[in-house]
């Protein structure tokens, strides 16, 4: 690439930003004129309300997603993986090494064909299982798709919540299932990769394409994650919008608030079959806490939608027996269960 | 020239099959295309970023899907 083409994606970006920033800023006014003065709808309509709703948020999570996948590109792009490896396995952490792979699993874009050989890639370097599975608990949990719904459907504080609470749970999981000698309910080929393990040091070439040229393609990654769950936004935003329209009020509170200690057990356990993806499910979760659902409670629901699933169980024996899925899965169940009433504590 | 794409089947996998084939297609250059799936196979190949590219038994790209015009390049 010449020197002249970087220019024009310099400029193109000079463009592009505060362009988003002011469609941003600008598009609950914007949304407004479209409907209400440009489509035949009143303000007062519950049509109108429906649509304008569906539209501001519609567009509010595409902006929200496609800013946050760039910005998890760009990290990506960057993270050392073969360093935070060695790293892993040659220093003194005292425990600092969970929280490390948690947060790991929280950075990288969830692609569940990249879980399992970055989860072989850290037993191969002889990391511990337990931090191996620190990891692999955060990676699905914590992702772009949803802290974008999060952040435009429940705004910075409930994400922060969701987003610390997916690197903790990570973390504990990780320790506790450490703890346990869970070795040998590996799948016997792995078994074997991990007596093998050897801490390898320079096994890492240095990227020298220059950031500017690394930024379209980064930027068109963003673009294609958006592409790809913009079918379910746009389904769990329409599946929301009617809930709020036809669900009566405190219609969930009988069932799931509070004071009954059973609610989040219950809902958990109903979760964990269910397989939808984030961008799917936050907007129904949404519905929920509207009607009375307390927010720990939908987020520890969320979390067992999202975090353990049948596909997911499926990939996963590709590296481990049957047992060890079972204790894997019944353990995050426990602590995700755990994780709600410390939201619904604390919030 | 031997190409092999490793990729579990994820969408970006594909994508790099894609655009790999084409680029090949584009310099005119003889070599073959090869998508390995199996999880062991790839692992042997000391990756744990996928998709990856290895051409001749050397792993040049990995963990991201490049631009036409980089493949070309390392071709």
């Amino acid at each position: 690439m010449n020197v002249k083409s970087q220019g024009t994606i310099v400029l193109q970006i000079l463009v592009a930003l505060p362009a988003i920033i002011i469609l941003y800023y600008y598009l609950q006014p914007l949304i407004n004129y479209f409907t209400y003065d440009l489509l035949p709808l009143s303000e007062e309509s519950h049509w109108g309300q429906a649509i304008n709703f569906f539209l501001y948020d519609t567009i509010k999570i595409i902006i929200l997603l496609f800013v946050i996948s760039s910005l998890m590109g760009l990290v990506n792009t960057y993270f050392p993986v073969e360093k935070l490896r060695v790293y892993l396995t040659t220093k003194k952490l005292y425990g600092l090494q969970y929280f490390f792979a948690s947060f790991f699993g929280a950075v990288t874009p969830f692609c569940s064909c990249s879980s399992i050989p970055l989860f072989i890639g850290f037993v191969q370097g002889g990391i511990p299982l337990g931090v191996t599975f620190a990891y692999l608990i955060t990676s699905p949990l914590v992702n772009e798709v949803a802290v974008a719904m999060f952040l435009g459907l429940f705004g910075w504080k409930a994400t922060l919540i969701y987003a610390s609470g997916g690197i903790l749970l990570g973390m504990i999981g990780g320790y506790i299932l450490g703890k346990f000698k869970l070795d040998r309910y590996l799948s016997d080929w792995v078994k074997q990769i991990k007596a093998n393990s050897q801490t390898e040091f320079n096994q890492f070439e240095a990227d020298n394409t220059p950031f500017i040229q690394r930024l379209p393609s980064i930027i068109n990654e963003g673009w294609d994650i958006v592409k790809k769950v913009l079918l379910y936004i746009i389904i769990g935003i329409a599946i929301g919008a009617l809930m709020h329209g036809f669900v009566p009020e405190d219609f969930f509170t009988q069932y799931l608030s509070e004071d009954k200690w059973y609610a989040i057990p219950l809902a958990v356990i109903l979760a964990v079959p269910l397989y939808a993806n984030a961008a799917g499910i936050v907007p129904v979760i949404q519905v929920f806490v509207a009607k009375g659902v307390p927010l720990g409670t939908a987020i520890a629901f969320m979390m067992a939608v999202v975090g353990l699933s049948l596909p997911e169980a499926t990939l996963l024996k590709k590296v481990m027996q049957w047992k060890l899925i079972g204790i894997f899965f019944g353990t995050i169940t426990l602590f995700i269960i755990l994780l709600g009433y410390v939201f619904n504590w604390l919030l | 020239m031997e190409i092999k794409v490793l990729g579990t089947g994820c969408a970006k996998c594909k994508s790099l099959e894609e655009i790999t084939r084409k680029a090949v297609e584009e310099k005119g250059i003889d070599a073959s295309v090869d998508k390995v799936e199996d999880i062991m196979e790839i692992m042997n190949y000391g990756v744990m970023t996928t998709p990856a590219l290895v051409i001749d038994g050397k792993v040049v790209v990995k963990g991201k899907v490049p631009s036409i015009n980089e493949i070309k390049e390392l071709l």
